[in-house]
């Protein structure tokens, strides 16, 4: 087998006027956790209900482990799993019931439905409460088990549309510990998300999407690299008129550097923009050390993925979130 | 084919745990039938005794069976509408089962249902004095003769399900539907006295040939022509119900 497990080539999707998706390509390794990202009505869901055939794409191929999704949707279905942004637990069902129902859908023998019961109850932190009936399970364990349904037949890709909208924080972080967990267990991974911390958190790759296109895509350590921009921000320690010189003269000695981009001035701050803060730190320490200027305190930050976002779609995120609510 | 099987199953179990654990959907469906085998019953009795020929309860019973039915039935789909509401009716199709086990589980589940109502009704009829003419085979033909009317309806019901946009519009076809099919029939009256463009619906509702019928079995015991009258109409109803349902759930379910 290929180890790409997802393959999408020249997708297009259109719901009447609007463009859901608009030439998407993107593949994704196996054993990986893929993110895509982007705002409420960016094409993200499209995307994931193409992958899952539930809608059939006008025009482009996709590939699920090599099987292409409109040649054999079968056989696709049964190497996801795929588990929506809306809770779909049934009120009336027990926990072990609901898995009981997923694991005769995908046609599990009896001989190792009740291991695999045992193994998706495990991961999800929910043996000892087989009995309950959803109904009386809060939201987040809801969701809990509305990941286990999706595990129960160990497929090789798990899609996740948007895995922890609406959970509180505890609840989350939970999620998000299963899910890396599938990663450990090879299980492929595939997530819709609008949380930047979400994908900082858990995926190896992400494509950002906007206005069902592709902006970027890559690592996201690569995606913020390629910002060319960390912020060093230098205070100047007892500052009072006679140092605003110190500052002005420091400013002059690390324009000077080649790895600066850019300085400001902000009170007793000095702003330097840098490609790199690793290199460019022990650079500007040295300079402040030789020009005896004293420092009280030296800062440092590094654009998220909000700021690749805005960078690449020339918007923020925050914003459009606000807006499709 | 044993794949089908195990995905049917998987639904229908589901289906059976709701009636399980929710009975009050029973009772909602049983309240209008029982209330008018009680309250109807007892209220016409002295009224009716002359055009009907008898106990007005025992004439009432097939009519009330085939209100049972025909509630029970035309309400079968709404769980499909509330799963296709709150998503879990995609996240069913994500798996690989077949469209049809979807429709299959759910017919058989409100197939059962309304038998477990047409027994209840009988029960009570019992409690009340209804003695079956056909005695207990009689009993089997009526449940029967309400499955034949079920099945057709709960095909309607079914594409109802699929082709509504949300449960409102489809809790008024239902709120208004049962009334007007059980009295444009020989359900609570004789045809005879209905007034005749009352009488011309009657003749081409499919539920008159069915209380005929089950008004045979009940009163006078085993009538073969009316039986084989009944069948005939009601097969052919739930026929076209299938024919229709077949091409309009496969555009839904595609």
């Amino acid at each position: 087998m290929s180890d790409t497990v997802v393959r999408i080539e020249n997708l297009r999707k259109q719901y009447g006027p609007i463009t859901a998706l608009d030439d998407i390509s993107l593949e994704v390794e196996r054993g990986t956790i893929f993110g895509l990202l982007g705002p409420n009505g960016a094409g993200k869901t499209t995307a994931v209900k193409i992958l899952t055939t539930l809608v059939r794409p006008d025009a482009g191929k996709v590939e699920v482990a090599g099987t292409d999704i409109l040649k054999d949707p079968d056989r696709v279905r049964s190497l996801i799993g795929y588990v929506p942004q809306e809770l779909t637990v049934d009120p009336y069902l027990t926990v072990e019931e609901h898995l009981r129902y997923y694991a005769d859908l995908y046609h599990l023998s009896a001989a190792v439905r009740e291991p695999r019961i045992r193994e998706a109850l495990g991961l999800v932190g929910l043996a000892g409460q087989e009995d309950r009936r959803a109904r009386y399970l809060s939201g987040g364990t809801k969701k809990k088990l509305d990941l286990a349904c999706g595990l129960i037949h160990r497929p090789p890709l798990i899609l996740l549309d948007e895995p922890s909208l609406g959970l509180d924080v505890h609840v989350r972080r939970d999620v998000w510990n299963y899910v890396l967990r599938l990663k450990e267990q090879g299980t492929t991974v595939f997530l819709c998300t609008n949380y930047m911390d979400e994908a900082e958190r858990l995926c190896d790759e992400v494509a950002i999407i906007d206005h069902g296109k592709i902006a970027v895509a890559g690592a996201p350590a690569a995606l913020r690299s390629q910002l060319k921009k960390d912020v060093i921000s230098v205070e100047i320690a007892g500052f009072n008129e006679h140092e605003r010189e110190k500052l002005a003269t420091l400013e002059k000695a690390v324009s000077q550097l080649a790895i600066v981009q850019a300085t400001t001035k902000d009170g007793a701050r000095l702003k330097i923009d840098v490609e790199s803060n690793e290199i460019a730190l022990p650079q500007i320490l040295e300079r402040t050390a030789s020009l005896s200027i004293p420092i009280r305190t030296i800062t440092y930050s590094r654009p998220g993925l909000d700021e690749v976002f805005l960078h690449f779609t020339g918007r923020p995120l925050a914003e459009e979130k606000e807006k499709d609510a | 084919m044993l794949e089908f099987a195990q995905e049917t199953k998987a639904q229908l179990v589901r289906w059976m745990i709701h009636l399980r654990r929710e009975p009050f959907n029973i009772a909602f469906n049983l309240l209008n039938p029982v209330i008018l085998l009680i309250f109807m019953g007892g209220a016409f009795q002295g009224l009716a005794q002359g055009s009907v020929g008898g106990d007005y309860r025992t004439y009432l019973l097939p009519g009330i069976l085939a209100l049972t039915a025909f509630g029970n039935s035309m309400a079968g789909g709404i769980p499909l509408l509330f799963d296709k509401e709150n998503g879990s009716l995609l996240r069913l199709m994500s798996t690989p089962i077949s469209r049809a086990s979807i429709l299959v589980g759910r017919f058989l589940a409100v197939n059962i249902n309304t038998t477990l109502q047409c027994v209840i009704i009988l029960g009570l009829g019992f409690i009340f004095g209804v003695r079956i003419a056909a005695g207990l085979g009689g009993v089997l033909a009526l449940l029967v003769i309400g499955l034949l009317l079920g099945f057709g309806v709960t095909v309607i019901s079914l594409i109802l399900a699929f082709v509504l946009k949300n449960h409102g519009d489809f809790f008024a076809i239902i709120g208004i539907s049962a009334l007007p099919a059980t009295f444009l029939s020989s359900a609570f009256v004789p045809l005879d006295s209905l007034p005749l463009w009352m009488r011309l619906i009657a003749w081409v509702n499919p539920m008159t040939y069915m209380i005929d019928a089950m008004r045979s079995l009940i009163l006078s015991g085993w009538d073969l022509p009316l039986l084989v009258r009944m069948a005939i109409v009601l097969l052919v109803f739930d026929g076209a119900m299938f024919w229709l349902g077949g091409r309009v759930l496969r555009r839904h379910l595609a």
